[in-house]
C-alpha cells in the first residue's frame, strides 16, 4: 500500500522545484503585472498605496501618440527582420547544401553572433557605425564618397539596426533551414528525381513544401524573439533619434524607469505578452496540425500497403 | 544543375561563398579585438588597418582593480569591473546549475509519468517560453523590492534567472528524454532501485548532450543578460552587463576600453561556440525541427 502511495506522488515530487520557482518567480509576476496595470503605481510606493484607476492606463496608450508609434516600430522592425532574414538564410541553405569542406568551420562562426552578449553585439555595431571612426564611413571616405548618418538619422537608424539584426540573426535561419534540407526523405528524392525534376524545379515543388512546416515554425520563432530584441538597440541608438528606433520594449523600460510610471508601463507589457501569446499558441496550433496530417498520410500509406 | 553536378569536385565559386560568409560573420567580432588592443591615438587616426602594435593597456585599464601591479597608464582606477565579473560568474554559474537541476527532473516527470496536472504544467512551460525579459522589468522590481526583499542581492538575479530558464530547459530536455530506451529504466527498477536512482543513475547520463547543450544556452542567458539584471542589481551585485551600458555615455567614448572589456564579456561564449558548436546546434534545431 505504501508503494502503492510513493509511486503516485513520484512524478510531483520531480516536478516539485519546477512548479514552485514558475510559480514564485514568473507567474505570480505576471499575475502582479495584470494587476498593476489597473493601478497610478509609482516606484517609490508600495503597489498597495497606489491607487486603483481601472481601465485609464489602457486609455492613455490608446491615445498617446508615442505608443503607438512605437507599437508600429516593433511591428515593422519584426515583420522586416524576419522577411529578409527568411529569405536570405533559405536561400543560403539551398546555396550551400553540399558536401564542402568549410562547413564545419562556417556553421561554428555562424552562430559566434548568436552566443555573444546582445549589449556586446550593440556596442560592436555602433563602433562601426560611429560616424567618424567607424569602419563603414571610413570606408566610403576612402572611397571618396559622402559619409552616411547611420545612427544620427531616423530611416538610415531604423534601417541600421535592421542590418545589425540580420547580421545576428540570419545564422539561425540558415542553420535550421539546413538541417531541415538535409533531413528531407531521400525516397521522396529519389522519386522527384526519377520524375526528372531538377534544379530550380527540384526547389520550388519538391523540397520548399516538403521544408514548410519546419520553415514556418521557424519563421514563428523568428518572430516571437525580435519582438523581444532590446539590448542592441539600446546599446546603438537608445530608440532614437526622435521615436525612429524606440521598440516596445525600450519603451517600456523608459515608461517604468524614467517617465516613473509602472502602471503604464504594466498596461504595455501586457499588450506585448497578449501578442507574444498569440504567435505562440499560433506556432502551436500548427505543429499540432501538421502533426496529425502527418500522422493521416501515414496511416493512409500503411493500409495502402 | 544535376545530382551528378553537385557530387562532382568543389566549386570555387561556392568556396568565394563560403568564404565570404565567414567574413561577414566574423568581421565584426574581429574589429573588436582589433580594437580593443590598439591605443586611442589609433583608433582616432585615419589610416585604420589591421597593422598596429597591439597593447595590452585597454584590457589593464578595465581590470585595473583586480591587478596585483599598478599599470602607469591608468589614471584613475574604476573598482567596478572586477567586482562585476565575480558577480557575474556567481550569477551565471549558480543560476546554470539550480536550472538544469530543477529542470531535468521537471522534464522527466512530464515525459515518464502520466498523472493528474500534468496538461496544466506542460502547456504553461510552453507559454511561459515565449514571456520577454521587458515585460517582467514592472512586477520583478516590485515583488522583489517590496514582497521578498531580496533585491540589490546575487540571489535575486539568480531566482529571476532560474524561472526565466526553466521553461526552455524543460522543454528541450523532454525531447532527449524521449529518446532514452524505456526498456532500461524497467531494468533498473527490477534491480530495485527507486526511481530518484533510476533517474539520476541511468536516464542522466544518457542525456548528456541535452544536458550540455541546455547548459551552454542557460549559461549563455545568465551571463549576457542586462535589462533585469540592471532593474535589480545595487552597486555591489552588478554583473558585466550591467557595468558596461552604465559606463557608455553620449559623446567621447573611449573605445579601447569599452572594446576591451566588451571582449572580456564575449570571451565565455565564445569559448564555448568553439568547444561545443556541435550541442548547440542540436539545441537549436531540436526547437523548430521537433517543434
Amino acid at each position: 500500500m505504501q508503494t502503492a502511495n510513493v509511486n503516485r506522488l513520484t512524478p510531483y515530487l520531480f516536478l516539485a522545484p519546477a512548479v514552485i520557482v514558475l510559480a514564485v518567480a514568473l507567474l505570480y509576476p505576471i499575475g502582479y503585472m495584470i494587476w498593476a496595470s489597473f493601478l497610478n503605481w509609482n516606484p517609490s510606493q508600495r503597489i498597495g498605496e497606489a491607487e486603483f484607476v481601472g481601465l485609464r492606463n489602457y486609455m492613455f496608450l490608446l491615445q498617446d501618440g508615442a505608443f503607438r508609434e512605437s507599437f508600429f516600430v516593433t511591428i515593422r522592425f519584426a515583420v522586416i527582420v524576419v522577411v529578409l532574414e527568411m529569405c536570405l538564410g533559405v536561400g543560403l541553405a539551398f546555396l550551400l547544401d553540399r558536401k564542402l569542406r568549410g562547413m564545419t568551420v562556417l556553421r561554428t562562426i555562424f552562430i559566434l553572433p548568436m552566443m555573444i552578449a546582445p549589449i556586446v553585439v550593440g556596442l560592436m555595431w555602433r563602433y562601426m557605425y560611429h560616424p567618424s571612426v567607424g569602419i563603414f564611413n571610413r570606408t566610403l571616405k576612402s572611397l571618396g564618397l559622402d559619409p552616411v548618418p547611420w545612427l544620427s538619422n531616423g530611416d538610415w537608424a531604423f534601417a541600421s539596426i535592421v542590418i545589425a539584426d540580420i547580421w545576428q540573426w540570419t545564422p539561425f535561419i540558415f542553420i535550421l533551414s539546413l538541417a531541415a534540407l538535409q533531413s528531407l526523405p531521400s525516397s521522396a528524392m529519389e522519386a522527384a528525381r526519377i520524375d526528372g525534376a531538377t534544379g530550380w524545379r527540384l526547389i520550388w515543388h519538391i523540397k520548399l513544401p516538403l521544408m514548410m512546416p519546419v520553415l514556418i515554425v521557424t519563421a514563428l520563432l523568428r518572430m516571437i524573439d525580435a519582438f523581444k530584441v532590446l539590448e542592441v538597440i539600446l546599446v546603438m541608438t537608445n530608440g532614437g533619434p526622435g521615436l525612429s528606433t524606440e521598440i516596445l520594449a525600450l519603451r517600456i523600460s523608459r515608461t517604468a524607469s524614467e517617465f516613473r510610471e509602472l502602471g503604464t508601463a504594466a498596461a504595455m507589457s501586457n499588450l506585448l505578452l497578449l501578442l507574444l501569446m498569440l504567435l505562440t499558441l499560433a506556432m502551436f496550433a500548427y505543429t499540432k496540425i501538421t502533426e496529425a496530417r502527418a500522422a493521416r498520410l501515414r496511416a493512409r500509406a500503411e493500409k495502402d500497403s | 544543375m544535376s545530382a551528378n553536378a553537385q557530387a562532382k569536385g568543389p566549386n570555387p565559386a561556392f568556396y568565394a561563398l563560403l568564404v565570404a560568409l565567414i567574413v561577414m560573420s566574423a568581421g565584426p567580432i574581429v574589429l573588436m579585438l582589433a580594437t580593443s588592443l590598439k591605443l586611442n591615438v589609433e583608433i582616432m587616426s585615419d589610416t585604420s588597418s589591421l597593422i598596429f602594435m597591439p597593447t595590452m593597456q585597454n584590457y589593464e585599464t578595465a581590470l585595473c582593480d583586480m591587478l596585483w601591479y599598478e599599470p602607469e597608464h591608468v589614471r584613475y582606477c574604476d573598482p567596478t569591473f572586477g567586482r562585476a565579473l565575480v558577480n557575474s560568474l556567481i550569477v551565471a554559474t549558480v543560476s546554470t546549475i539550480l536550472t538544469l537541476v530543477i529542470g531535468c527532473m521537471a522534464a522527466y516527470s512530464l515525459v515518464r509519468f502520466r498523472f493528474m496536472g500534468r496538461d496544466v504544467v506542460s502547456l504553461t512551460t510552453l507559454m511561459t517560453r515565449m514571456v520577454p525579459p521587458a515585460v517582467l522589468l514592472v512586477p520583478v522590481f516590485g515583488i522583489w523590492t517590496f514582497q521578498y526583499g531580496i533585491d540589490g542581492t546575487r540571489m535575486g538575479i539568480i531566482l529571476i534567472y532560474v524561472a526565466m530558464n526553466l521553461p526552455f530547459v524543460i522543454w528541450i530536455l523532454q525531447s532527449f528524454i524521449v529518446q532514452v530506451p524505456i526498456q532500461l529504466e524497467e531494468a533498473a527498477r527490477m534491480d530495485g532501485a527507486g526511481p530518484f536512482q533510476t533517474f539520476f543513475l541511468v536516464v542522466l547520463p544518457l542525456i548528456k548532450p541535452g544536458l550540455a547543450a541546455a547548459a551552454i544556452f542557460t549559461f549563455r542567458v545568465a551571463w549576457n543578460e542586462f535589462l533585469l539584471g540592471n532593474a535589480l542589481a545595487d552597486r555591489n551585485s552588478r554583473t558585466v552587463p550591467v557595468t558596461i551600458v552604465n559606463s557608455l555615455t553620449e559623446y567621447d567614448i573611449d573605445w579601447g576600453v569599452i572594446m576591451a572589456t566588451g571582449m572580456l564579456l564575449a570571451v565565455p561564449p565564445i569559448i564555448f561556440t568553439f568547444v561545443a558548436s556541435r550541442q548547440i546546434i542540436t539545441g537549436m534545431t531540436a526547437g523548430a525541427v521537433k517543434g
